[in-house]
């Protein structure tokens, strides 16, 4: 199964993390993306993610492959949730296991940096004002001519 | 200090090969030496057509700024030479007339990566590595050099490019550059729709996610259309669903891979335009 996934159903951290038992691993880091009250200081209710799944498993593979070989880590698991997403529900989970804890930290920290930037995954943010806005994207409608400095998350894919 | 850049369209050539003038070349009703001069008018502070003695009255060639060739050399260099001595003071982005799938894109990068302190900045050939010579920046300095390489009996601005210390760049559109010499090139760019090529309409499938999904209120369609690449596609759906995110925010994807702007597009293929991502 890919290393890469998305879920449509509540992320389950036990099953995942039993997955990567190794008897070659004497480290594991897990990080967890959780669902907060809050963003740019706007009360949040609940999240909505969407993806392009087709795109995304492949790049997302792609970085799961490089984090592999980038830090020579054993076994790496990265899934993202999608669908309506209360708080504290968990958005994305990543689990590396490593022969020792410091490859296993930079490869966890690499992967979330890069599927954030360059997986397509869209966030919509349901306010408590009522409001709702897809994040990233806002900005950019709103302030098309102004695109050298808001720092929405392009910069990461090299593909084209 | 940079010196001001200006540009020179090539269409001196005898094209033996093609046949028939490729200056004059149509597709979608525009001339091959009218695109060029298009493309490069808005990225220069002037911009001249290159021609032989003799093609000076030709009203094609006519309707545009001329730098005639001096005569006495054979070849594009006479050309770039000419320019050289009629603005001294001046680089020149040179490009050939016969690039079909020629882009603005390609020509920015150029520019932008453009080195002054170097004798010119060029393309590495996506076939063989080499620089191409005929879309090119040649600063001041090179003119001196390139009178020395005509003096010692050599013309080719390929092997000019090849020993002047060019900055050498990889193609954003390794396509971009493929000319066109003969029919049988001039067909196969057609088929390939290019950004020039007479694209007759056909089927692509469009996906749309999150905020494109929403203005365009629907999650795919099927759209009959002569874009030839995904930039005119976004174009022409922007036209129709009013879409707020302008396309330097995208990214494109074709049949599920990322993909280039100015990729050709072909029937059936399916393409979805990707607005800025929020995982995590």
């Amino acid at each position: 199964m890919s290393a890469f996934r998305f879920s449509h159903a509540p992320i389950d951290a036990a099953p995942l993390r039993e997955e990567l038992l190794d008897t070659h691993c004497g480290g594991f880091t897990a990080f967890e993306g959780w669902v907060r009250d809050h963003n740019e200081g706007q009360p949040v209710t609940r999240l909505e993610y969407e993806a392009f799944e087709a795109l995304g498993v492949r790049e997302g593979e792609r970085i799961m492959q490089e984090a592999r070989e980038r830090f020579g880590v054993t076994r790496a698991l990265c899934v993202h949730r999608l669908g309506d997403l209360g708080l504290k529900e968990v958005a994305v989970w990543v689990g590396v296991a490593a022969a020792h804890r410091d490859e296993a930290f930079k490869a966890c920290r690499y992967i979330i940096d890069e599927v954030k930037h360059r997986v397509p995954i869209w966030k919509k943010e349901h306010y408590l004002s009522g409001d709702s806005g897809w994040v990233n994207c806002e900005r950019c409608a709103t302030h098309a001519h102004d695109h050298d400095h808001h720092g929405h998350d392009h910069a990461g894919a090299p593909h084209v | 200090m940079t010196a001001p850049l200006h540009g020179l369209v090539l269409a001196g050539g005898r094209s033996t090969r093609m046949g028939r003038d490729k200056a004059g070349l149509a597709f979608n009703g525009r001339s091959q030496l009218e695109r060029a001069m298009a493309l490069l008018g808005p990225l220069v502070s002037r911009a001249f057509v290159s021609v032989r003695a003799d093609q000076q009255h030709d009203p094609l060639r006519a309707a545009f700024p001329q730098i005639v060739d001096a005569g006495g050399i054979d070849g594009p260099a006479a050309g770039i030479r000419a320019a050289q001595a009629a603005h001294p003071g001046a680089a020149w982005l040179v490009v050939a007339c016969d690039l079909p799938l020629l882009d603005a894109a390609t020509l920015q990068h150029l520019i932008a990566r453009r080195d002054p302190q170097r004798l010119a900045t060029a393309y590495r050939s996506a076939r063989d590595g080499l620089p191409e010579p005929l879309c090119a920046i040649y600063e001041p300095a090179s003119g001196a050099a390139l009178d020395a390489f005509l003096a010692g009996g050599r013309n080719c601005p390929r092997k000019f490019l090849i020993q002047s210390a060019t900055l050498l760049l990889d193609q954003p559109n390794p396509e971009a550059l493929d000319n066109v010499n003969t029919p049988d090139d001039l067909a196969a760019a057609t088929a390939r729709g290019g950004a020039a090529g007479a694209m007759p309409a056909r089927e692509l499938h469009v996906q749309y996610f999150a905020l494109l999904r929403e203005q365009a209120g629907r999650r795919e369609e099927a759209v009959s259309t002569r874009a030839a690449t995904p930039r005119e596609l976004y174009a022409e759906l922007t036209a129709r669903h009013r879409f707020s995110l302008a396309p330097e925010h995208l990214k494109v994807a074709v049949n599920a891979e990322f993909s280039d702007w100015s990729r050709p597009l072909a029937a059936g293929d399916t393409v979805v335009f990707i607005p800025p991502v929020a995982g995590g």
